[in-house]
C-alpha cells in the first residue's frame, strides 16, 4: 500500500492513537465533572489546547476546539459578519477556496451580502494588489486560504494583512489554514490574522476534531448552545479522545517541523527526478507550491482512469480534490488551466510517513498508466 | 368482507387456439411473483383473472403493485366480493367505496351481468344499486357522463364484485411467450427502455453489458445491475452477461483511424453480443438506438453495424424522440438511475470528430489490422454471468 492522498486525510500517528485510546478506556471522565477523573480529563484538555496553541504561536485561550475545518470556517465567517455588521456587507474571498468557505459565504450572499472573488494568477496565488483593488470601506470580511488543497499554492497572508493595515480597513481577516499546518511555518502574529482554521485529521490526528484560532479580544458567536463548554462558544461535552490525540500530533508535528520538511523535500526531489526519467511528458501544474502537494498533468490520460490503474497497483492519489467527485475542479478552472489539462490532472500529496520505496512505486505506477494510454 | 384483485386481459383473449397456453403462462407468472405476498389462489374465468387471498396474512396492497407490473394485464382493480343479491350489493358498495363516495359530488353505477340466471338485467341492477347508495350518501347527484366516482358492479357466475375505476395495467403480452432475445445494455437512459418495450411484447430477456475497466468504473457496472433489477420487476428474471471489452477498445484505439473508433466498436459489440445470444439460444438482439441521436446512430452507421449481424436487431426506440424515451424511463422507474454520472463503454475513446457516413468497405479495411475473430471470442469467453432477480 502506497498512500499519497495526505491532503484528503492522514493516518493517525501511533502516539496520537495510543493517547486517544487511553482517553477512551481509562481517562474517560467528563472535563466538567468535579471529581478526580473529571479533573484528569480537564488537565488533558488543557494540555492539548496548549500544544495546539504553541504549534501556531497562539495563547492557549485563543484556541477554540470545534468538530473540524468545516465548523471552524462556518463559525469564523458567521461571527465576522455579525461582529462587523455595522462596517458593511462586503466580503472578499478567493475563487479557489474550499467549499467549507465558499458555501457559507454564498449563503450570506443570498441574504444581501456582496462578494468579490479574487482570481489567482497562473501559479494559483492571490496577490496583495488584487486585494488592494477590491477592498472597500464597507468590506467586513476578508477570507483567504493559506495553502490551497489542490495546487499547493501559498497565499501571502502577511502581505495581505499589510494592505488591510495600510488602508486602515476594519475588515476581519480569516484564513483557512487546514492545508497549511506543518506544511508552511504558521505564526498567527506574523500572519496578522484575526481568525484561523485548522483541522486535526490532516496532521496525523483523529477525524472529527479541529480548532479555530480566535485573536484575543475578538468574540465569536456560538454555533450551538447548551452546557457552556469552550467558554460558552461551543457547547457540548468535549471530545477528549480526539482532542488529546490532536494535542499529541500537534506537539510532535511542531517539534519535528524542520526534520519532516527536509524529508518531504527529499521525497519530492526523488519524485520529480524519477518522473522526469519515466514519464518525460508529465507536467507539474504548479511548480511553486508546497512540496507536499503535486498537481500533476499526464497529457492524454483521463484522471479517473489513472486513479483506477494506480489503485489496482496499491497506489492511492486523488483526481483534483477528493471532495469534488465527478465535477471538474473549480480551483483548477479558476487558475486558468485548460479543460483538457484538468481532465488529466491528479493530485499527489506527500507526508513524512512516505518512504523512497513508496515514491518509486508511485512513479512506476504513473509510468504504467501513461504507457497504457500511449501504446502506439 | 372478502377482497380480491381482478385482472383484465387485453389482446391476449384474441389469440385463438393459443389463448389457453398464454393464459396458463400468465397465471403461472402471477402465482410465482405473488408468493412474497402470502397465500393466494390465481383463478381465471371469462377473460378475467382473480387473485383470491387464502388467509388474513395476504398483503393485498403489495400484490396490487406487483400485478400492475405484469405484462399481459391491461387493467386491474381491487374489488369486494358479495352475495348475488341486489340489496347485499348495494350495501357492500356503500361500505367498500365509503371514502370515495363521501368526497365525491356526482356518481354513477355501471352494472354488468354475465350470469344470465341473475333475475335483474345490467341496467336494472345499476338503477337499484344507485338507489341504495344515493339513500346513504344523500349529497350525491347522479351524472351519467362525467361522474366523480363510478361504482362498478359485476354479477358473475360465482359471486358479485364491487369496485371503483380500474387502473391501467402494464399491457403487452405475458413474459416469454414470444421467445428469447438479448438486449445490449449500456447504463444510459435508452437501453433499459428498449429492454422493457420488447419484454412487454412477450420476449424473455438476456442482457449483455460491455465492461471496460479501468476506463469505466465498478460504479458503472453496479449501475447496470440496478437498472436491470428495476426492469426485472416487470420482465421477470434477466440473465446478464458482463463481457470484458477493454482489450477490444485498446486494440481499436491503437490500430484504427480515430474517426472510425465508435462505429468499429459498435460492430464489435454486435459480434460479441451475437455470439453470447447464440449461446443462450436467443433469436434476436435488442438495442436502444434511436435514429440520428448520436454519430453511431446515423442511417449509414446503422447499416454498417447491421452488416456484421446474422440475427435480427430490434431497435424499438428507432422512431422515438428523446423526450418520448424519457417519459418511458420515468414510467418504468429507471430514469433517476440512468442519469447518474458514470462513464460507460460508449463514451470511452470518443473521437473528436466521429464519421457520420461510414461505409462497410471503409470499416472492413480498418478492421484488417485487427484479429477480429480472436478478440471477439476472448470477450465471449471472458463474460461473467449474473442472474438478476426482481
Amino acid at each position: 500500500m502506497h498512500y499519497f492522498d495526505h491532503s484528503a486525510t492522514t493516518g493517525v500517528c501511533p502516539e496520537a492513537a495510543l493517547k486517544a485510546a487511553q482517553m477512551m478506556s481509562e481517562c474517560y471522565g467528563n472535563a466538567s465533572s468535579l471529581h478526580a477523573m473529571g479533573r484528569a480529563a480537564a488537565q488533558e484538555l488543557a494540555a492539548a489546547r496548549h500544544a495546539v496553541a504553541a504549534a501556531i504561536g497562539a495563547q492557549d485561550d485563543e484556541i477554540l476546539f470545534t468538530s473540524g475545518g468545516t465548523e471552524s470556517n462556518n463559525q469564523a465567517i458567521k461571527s465576522a459578519l455579525f461582529v462587523n455588521r455595522r462596517v458593511g456587507k462586503h466580503i472578499i474571498t478567493t475563487a479557489v477556496e474550499h467549499p467549507a468557505v465558499l458555501e457559507p459565504i454564498r449563503a450570506f450572499a443570498s441574504n444581501g451580502s456582496e462578494v468579490t472573488y479574487l482570481k489567482p494568477d497562473r501559479n494559483g496565488v492571490v496577490s496583495p494588489e488584487a486585494l488592494d483593488a477590491a477592498l472597500r470601506d464597507d468590506t467586513a470580511l476578508v477570507s483567504i486560504m493559506l495553502v490551497n488543497n489542490e495546487t499547493g499554492a501559498v497565499n501571502p497572508i502577511a502581505a495581505i494583512k499589510e494592505v488591510l493595515a495600510r488602508r486602515q480597513s476594519r475588515a476581519i481577516l480569516h484564513t483557512d489554514a487546514v492545508q497549511g499546518l506543518f506544511k508552511v511555518p504558521i505564526n498567527v502574529h506574523s500572519l496578522g490574522v484575526d481568525l484561523l482554521t485548522i483541522s486535526a485529521h490532516k496532521i496525523h490526528a483523529p477525524k472529527g476534531i479541529g480548532a479555530l484560532y480566535v485573536k484575543k479580544g475578538f468574540r465569536v458567536i456560538p454555533v450551538q448552545l447548551g452546557g457552556g463548554q469552550e467558554n460558552g462558544l461551543r457547547s457540548g461535552t468535549e471530545n477528549i479522545p480526539a482532542i488529546a490525540g490532536f494535542g499529541v500530533a500537534a506537539k510532535l508535528g511542531f517539534e519535528n517541523l524542520s526534520r519532516h520538511a527536509a524529508e518531504i523535500i527529499a521525497l519530492r526531489e526523488q519524485f520529480e527526478q524519477e518522473l522526469g526519467a519515466k514519464v518525460p511528458d508529465a507536467r507539474l501544474n504548479f511548480p511553486g507550491g508546497v512540496p507536499h502537494i503535486a498537481s500533476l498533468c499526464l497529457p492524454g490520460c483521463r484522471s479517473e482512469v489513472v486513479l483506477r490503474i494506480l489503485s489496482d497497483a496499491g497506489v492511492y492519489v486523488s483526481a483534483g480534490s477528493a471532495c469534488a467527485k465527478g465535477k471538474r475542479s473549480h480551483v483548477l478552472t479558476a487558475c486558468g488551466l485548460p479543460a483538457q489539462d484538468i481532465d488529466c490532472t491528479v493530485r499527489i500529496s506527500f507526508s513524512y510517513t512516505n518512504t523512497p520505496e513508496d515514491v518509486t512505486a508511485l512513479t512506476d505506477a504513473l509510468s504504467a498508466a501513461y504507457a497504457r494510454f500511449h501504446r502506439k | 368482507m372478502q377482497e380480491v384483485i381482478l385482472l383484465k386481459l387485453g389482446e391476449l383473449v384474441l389469440k385463438g387456439l393459443n389463448r389457453q397456453k398464454f393464459e396458463e403462462r400468465l397465471k403461472n407468472e402471477l402465482a410465482s411473483r405473488l408468493k412474497v405476498c402470502g397465500p393466494c389462489a390465481v383463478e381465471s374465468r371469462q377473460s378475467t383473472i382473480y387473485i383470491v387471498p387464502q388467509d388474513e396474512s395476504f398483503d393485498i396492497a403489495r400484490a396490487e403493485e406487483i400485478c400492475s407490473k405484469v405484462f399481459g394485464v391491461v387493467a386491474l382493480c381491487r374489488a369486494a366480493v358479495c352475495e348475488k343479491d341486489v340489496r347485499a350489493i348495494g350495501e357492500t358498495a356503500t361500505r367498500y367505496l365509503r371514502d370515495e363516495l363521501r368526497t365525491a359530488r356526482t356518481f354513477k353505477v355501471e352494472g354488468k351481468r354475465s350470469d344470465k340466471k341473475f333475475p335483474l338485467t345490467s341496467i336494472e341492477t345499476a338503477i337499484q344499486v344507485a338507489g341504495i347508495v344515493g339513500e346513504v350518501y344523500d349529497h350525491l347527484e347522479a351524472d351519467m357522463k362525467h361522474p366523480d366516482v363510478t361504482v362498478h358492479v359485476e354479477v358473475r357466475e360465482t359471486a358479485a364484485y364491487v369496485h371503483s375505476a380500474p387502473r391501467p395495467g402494464a399491457g403487452g403480452l405475458p413474459c416469454g411467450i414470444n421467445g428469447r432475445a438479448t438486449i445490449m445494455i449500456s447504463g444510459g437512459i435508452d437501453s433499459p427502455v428498449a429492454a422493457w418495450l420488447m419484454a412487454r411484447r412477450g420476449l424473455e430477456l438476456h442482457a449483455v453489458h460491455f465492461f471496460s475497466y479501468p476506463y469505466t468504473s465498478d460504479e458503472a457496472k453496479e449501475k447496470v445491475l440496478t437498472l436491470l433489477k428495476i426492469v426485472a420487476e416487470w420482465s421477470g428474471p434477466i440473465h446478464l452477461h458482463i463481457a470484458p471489452f477493454t482489450d477490444i477498445q485498446e486494440e481499436i484505439r491503437d490500430n484504427c483511424p480515430e474517426e472510425l473508433f465508435t462505429v468499429i466498436m459498435r460492430r464489435f459489440m454486435v459480434r460479441v453480443a451475437q455470439r453470447i445470444a447464440e449461446n443462450n439460444r436467443s433469436r434476436a438482439l435488442i438495442t436502444g438506438e434511436s435514429m440520428g441521436q448520436v454519430a453511431s446512430q446515423t442511417l449509414d452507421a446503422l447499416v454498417t453495424t447491421d452488416d456484421v449481424a446474422t440475427m435480427p436487431i430490434f431497435r424499438p426506440l428507432i422512431g422515438l424522440d428523446k423526450t418520448d424515451i424519457v417519459q418511458f424511463a420515468r414510467r418504468i422507474g429507471t430514469f433517476e438511475t440512468s442519469i447518474l454520472p458514470y462513464e460507460d463503454c460508449c463514451t470511452v475513446f470518443t473521437p473528436r470528430h466521429p464519421i457520420l457516413k461510414p461505409t462497410v468497405e471503409m470499416l472492413e479495411k480498418a478492421e484488417r489490422k485487427l484479429n477480429v475473430a480472436e478478440l471477439t471470442e476472448a470477450s465471449v469467453r471472458g463474460a461473467e454471468h449474473v442472474l438478476i432477480r426482481p
